[in-house]
């Protein structure tokens, strides 16, 4: 990549990660803005991740004011009353992050990013969203799509102990490295850790060649409006869940994570309509999983919230740099099996 | 979030952290949000620059700082109230006994080395207190979970350890850029800036005719009077033109390989020769750090020189010593945060590359091998940490059914990035966790105790104070606390060959090695063997019941003291310079070159084993799934085939 070099100062700070994704991909992401709007715990994990790997700049958006469940999985914010009362969560996190790397610019923008025109995202390369309504995650999600040149468009909920990362990519173009290395089988990383030994890091440098690849992103409206019954097998219980809640926050004007367990009765009867109309299997969606995202309301269980802000940190990395395979287009993790899966959800004419 | 009962659990356990590094910092914040209220913390380390870009407690103004210090201050900031024990020191000091590990609950591992990963396990063994164990490298990473008498413990499994070379590769037949490097770093470099009376298989002879009367004078030798540029292309010519000129007249050897081509300063810098660069101006300006890239005007480490380049460097960074670091010279070790010394083994490893045909590499990349230095990001060790604290709590809470071991996958593998695995498990010929006796084919006529202690006992079984007896017989033992005159008695038998011993060590000699500290010993059964494959058992000893003795294993060498950064078993690395230096053993022991260590041991290196011919292959299983979520992989090992394959 032409451009200037890395400065003597970014190369010490960057050289163990640098020794990753090397020095283009360095300097693409010192040139990238990121937009985060809602700071919950999952969220400022991956802030966190963003400013350590040296983006060009963060701009954080959550006015909300802190509350318990908010200090509950934020490392960001002293429980201090007298610090943190009158100031809003992207002030405070924003102050706190700015220190974790100087050669980052962390800033907070205000306002209600639903009414923002299409250009204003034309400032970003990548927009993560986080504890916002359905409606408000789709609007943005289009006003992305629209856009001349690529706004990568992200969405993530924790709930409880599990987790789900939506990645909308649009049109998405990579060189992919064909190595036999690439989707190591099962029986290799076993022999792998048989051997004490897991690395397919230095993949790239025996690739069997490059091929472009393109991939096309349904966007969140569309995804979510794929047929029940069309979807991969086994696709994870956690989408149907999340599917369910989220139609009942919407139904009732709720905020996302203000449900409680005494909400069940009311989940329950939204299960069974959204099923019967998917001619879906009630059982699909356990009964005790909606329990636990009840009960849980807007608390995340913060080791979560570290596994799935990692996950989105290393996509936001691939998509900004163009390196490595991207994840298309939904990602769960749930504590119950602690599977991190990918799940394609994208029907044909989209895909 | 957790339950009520987790919760009890968590604040009600007393957790010890060993490592603050790059997932220890991640694993505390991750600890502290989820409740965890006591948690005392171990590392040795202070912080360096390199860790900011992951270590994300740490700041700029903390270098040099403790890390468990500065990690457990900044936790605090946002976790007030909570126990935080830091501890500024090494997990292997005796202070750490079985007592101590006794008072915890569960211990969490974000350590960086094989070492003391080995060490842990024993006092967890002993104490019978479950570990989590975890590391990474780049996108990848693992956590695993050892209970005793429930999985298998963190060495039923080998571990690969730093590989090594023989030594006619380094010195004579270098193919790949890692032979350069160990040759430039572990021969050249030691030879001129190291310790003089250090064991150096680099021929420092020069017959030329030229100069008869000196014909066996040390090259190296620089006489006071010496100009440094002269003595710099002296020594130029000499490595580069006239050893390779000897190596030549070996036929033999050239006769399936590509003949070297010798370089001297004469041909490759014609007009360049003793030309001064204006260098000595900068000299006098005093510059913080000494560097012939910048008094060659050479900025980006991303770049890959010329031969000429490289051999200007080379004499600049020669001269430079000399001139800028003579107090330095005799007392030197490799260092990667060393400029100079990096600048010099880069050159000097790209010019034998050049002369044997072999693609040359830049200074950054020069640097990561010839430094050890691992890949590493922020993203990974946060996933890792908050998987090791999933498992934790399973512990916890007794809820040992559940328990997974989980790699972090840089690519899907049937659709999951993050892939739980049940444990193994503990193999019953484990020589840790089980009594099984290993087997160790030696000389017992030539091989000296020296051999046996230093190759077997405190390499290869990991073992720091060893109680080696036979029968009720006390041989050796090693370690704080002994009188003088053992001391002295125990140099003077560590020479002898084994079947020269007071108590003779023969065929079918069974010794007992114990490490009381560690709490842990085993006996091995003694077979004499007359001769050993130079090439493919470079220890002149073999060692079964251990290591699964396939071709591949057979090069590598467990060097104990290095991080097992040597092997990226997925470990987050600490950049110890001297990781990969062979290592520095006390005065008067013999380091074979063939023990150095490689520490960047690439995957294309093991090659996955056929099923067929490994024995103890696990077969994994996927079992059938009835549509509920624990489709997690089984692994049904076959014990039977697993304990013949150990006792061949
Ligand atoms: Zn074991």
């Amino acid at each position: 990549m032409d451009g200037e070099e890395l400065t003597e100062e970014e190369t010490a700070l960057y050289d163990r990660q640098i020794r990753v994704w090397g020095v283009d991909a360095q300097k693409r992401l010192s040139k990238a803005h990121i937009l985060v709007r809602g700071l919950n715990g999952t969220a400022v994990e991956f802030c966190k991740n963003m400013v350590l790997a040296g983006i060009g700049s963060l701009t954080l958006m959550d006015d909300r004011s802190v509350t318990e469940d908010v200090l509950q999985s934020n490392f960001l914010i002293p429980p201090d009353e007298a610090y943190y009362s009158g100031r809003s969560l992207d002030e405070l996190c924003c102050e706190s992050l700015k220190d974790f790397n100087p050669m980052v610019r962390v800033s907070v923008e205000k306002g209600d990013l639903s009414q923002f025109d299409g250009e204003f995202f034309d400032k970003f390369d990548a927009v993560v969203l986080s504890c916002c309504s359905l409606k408000t995650k789709k609007a943005i999600n289009e006003k992305c799509r629209r856009r001349p040149r690529r706004v990568a468009f992200y969405a993530i909920e924790c709930r409880d102990s599990c987790g789900e990362i939506f990645v909308d990519l649009q049109k998405y173009t990579y060189i992919q490295v064909m190595s036999s290395y690439v989707a190591p089988c099962l029986d290799y990383i076993l022999d792998c850790y048989k051997h004490g030994c897991l690395d397919t890091s230095d993949a790239s440098k025996k690739s069997d060649g490059t091929a472009e690849c393109q991939l096309n992103y349904p966007s969140l409206e569309e995804a979510i409006s794929i047929a029940w019954r069309d979807l991969p097998r086994k696709v994870s219980k956690v989408y149907f869940a999340m599917r369910v809640i989220e139609r009942f926050e919407l139904s009732e004007g709720r905020n996302p994570g203000e449900t409680s367990i005494s909400d069940l009765p009311l989940i329950l009867k939204m299960r069974k309509e959204l099923c019967d109309a998917q001619s879906l299997g009630e059982s699909y969606i356990p009964t005790s999983l909606l329990e636990r995202i009840l009960a849980a309301g807007g608390k995340e269980h913060p080791p979560v919230c570290a596994i799935l802000g990692g996950v989105l940190g290393q996509e936001v990395i691939k998509a900004i740099s163009g390196k490595g395979d991207p994840l298309k287009n939904f990602f769960y993790f749930d504590t119950a099996d602690g599977k991190g899966i990918i799940e394609d959800m994208s029907n044909s004419s989209t895909s | 979030m957790a339950s009520g009962s987790q919760l009890e659990a968590i604040k009600r356990a007393k957790v010890l952290m060993v490592g603050a590094g790059g997932i220890g910092c991640e694993l505390l914040k991750t600890l502290a949000l989820s409740g965890f209220r006591d948690i005392y913390i171990i590392d040795m380390d202070t912080i360096e620059v390199s860790n900011l870009n992951r270590q994300f407690l740490f700041r700029q103004s903390h270098v040099g700082q403790s890390k468990a210090k500065v990690a457990r201050d900044a936790v605090l900031k946002f976790r007030p109230h909570i126990n935080i024990t830091p501890c500024h020191a090494n997990i292997k000091d005796p202070e750490f006994d079985v007592e101590f590990f006794k008072k915890f609950n569960v211990v969490l591992n974000g350590l960086d080395n094989l070492d003391a990963r080995r060490h842990v396990n024993r006092l967890c063994l002993a104490a019978e207190v479950p570990l989590v164990e975890s590391g990474t490298t780049g996108f990848l990473g693992q956590v695993t979970v050892h209970v005793k008498g429930k999985t298998e413990c963190y060495e039923c499994q080998p571990k690969p350890t730093p590989k090594t070379y023989p030594v006619c590769t380094i010195t004579s037949t270098p193919s790949k850029f890692v032979h350069c490097i160990v040759w430039a770093k572990d021969l050249l470099f030691a030879k001129l800036f190291g310790d003089k009376n250090q064991e150096n298989d680099l021929n420092v002879r020069s017959s030329d005719g030229t100069n008869s009367t000196n014909h066996t004078e040390d090259v190296f030798e620089r006489r006071t009077d010496e100009d440094p540029e002269q003595y710099a292309c002296k020594i130029y010519d000499h490595v580069f033109g006239y050893n390779i000129e000897v190596a030549l007249t070996n036929e033999e050897t050239w006769k399936s390989r590509n003949k070297p081509r010798p370089l001297y300063v004469r041909d490759v810098l014609p007009d360049n020769l003793i030309q001064q660069n204006g260098s000595l101006e900068n000299s006098v300006t005093e510059e913080s750090v000494v560097s012939s890239m910048s008094s060659l005007g050479l900025k980006n480490p991303q770049d890959i020189w010329s031969l000429s380049e490289n051999s200007k460097i080379f004499l600049e960074a020669l001269r430079l010593f000399i001139e800028r670091r003579q107090k330095d010279i005799g007392n030197l070790t490799f260092d990667k945060d060393d400029q100079l010394a990096v600048e010099f083994v880069t050159a000097a490893a790209n010019i034998r590359a050049s002369s044997f045909g072999i693609p040359l590499h830049s200074l950054f990349e020069a640097k990561g091998i010839a430094g050890n230095i691992v890949h590493a990001v922020a993203t990974t060790n946060a996933i890792i940490a908050g998987l090791i604290v999933i498992e934790a709590i399973k512990i916890l809470q007794g809820d040992f059914e559940n328990l997974r071991m989980t790699y972090c996958l840089e690519h899907p593998s049937r659709k999951m990035l993050l892939m739980p695995v049940q444990p193994f498990e503990a193999n019953k010929s484990c020589y840790v966790c089980s009594e099984t006796p290993l087997l160790l084919e030696i000389n017992t006529r030539t091989s000296k105790l020296r051999d046996f202690v230093e190759k077997i006992v405190k390499n290869k079984l990991g073992m720091h104070s060893p109680l080696i007896m036979h029968g009720s017989t006390l041989i050796f033992e090693a370690g704080d606390g002994l009188e003088e005159d053992v001391v002295a008695n125990y140099a003077l038998i560590l020479d002898k060959a084994l079947a020269e011993l007071p108590a003779p060590v023969t065929s079918g000699t069974v010794l007992t090695v114990e490490d009381l500290h560690q709490e842990f010993s085993c006996n091995i059964n003694i077979k004499h063997r007359e001769e050993f494959d130079e090439e493919k058992e470079p220890d002149g000893m073999v060692l079964a019941g251990w290591i699964a003795p396939t071709q591949k294993d057979a090069r590598i060498v467990s060097n104990g003291e290095s991080t097992s950064a040597a092997h990226p078993a997925v470990t987050e690395m600490v950049e110890k310079s001297d990781d990969v230096e062979i290592a520095r053993e006390k005065p008067g022991t013999k380091r074979k070159l063939s023990e150095m260590s490689e520490m960047i041991d690439h995957v294309h290196d093991i090659k996955p084993c056929s099923s067929h011919d490994v024995g103890d292959q696990v077969h994994p299983q996927e079992v059938e799934d009835n549509d509920d979520d624990d489709d997690i992989v089984i692994l049904d090992e076959n014990p039977e085939t697993r304990k013949k394959k150990r006792l061949q």
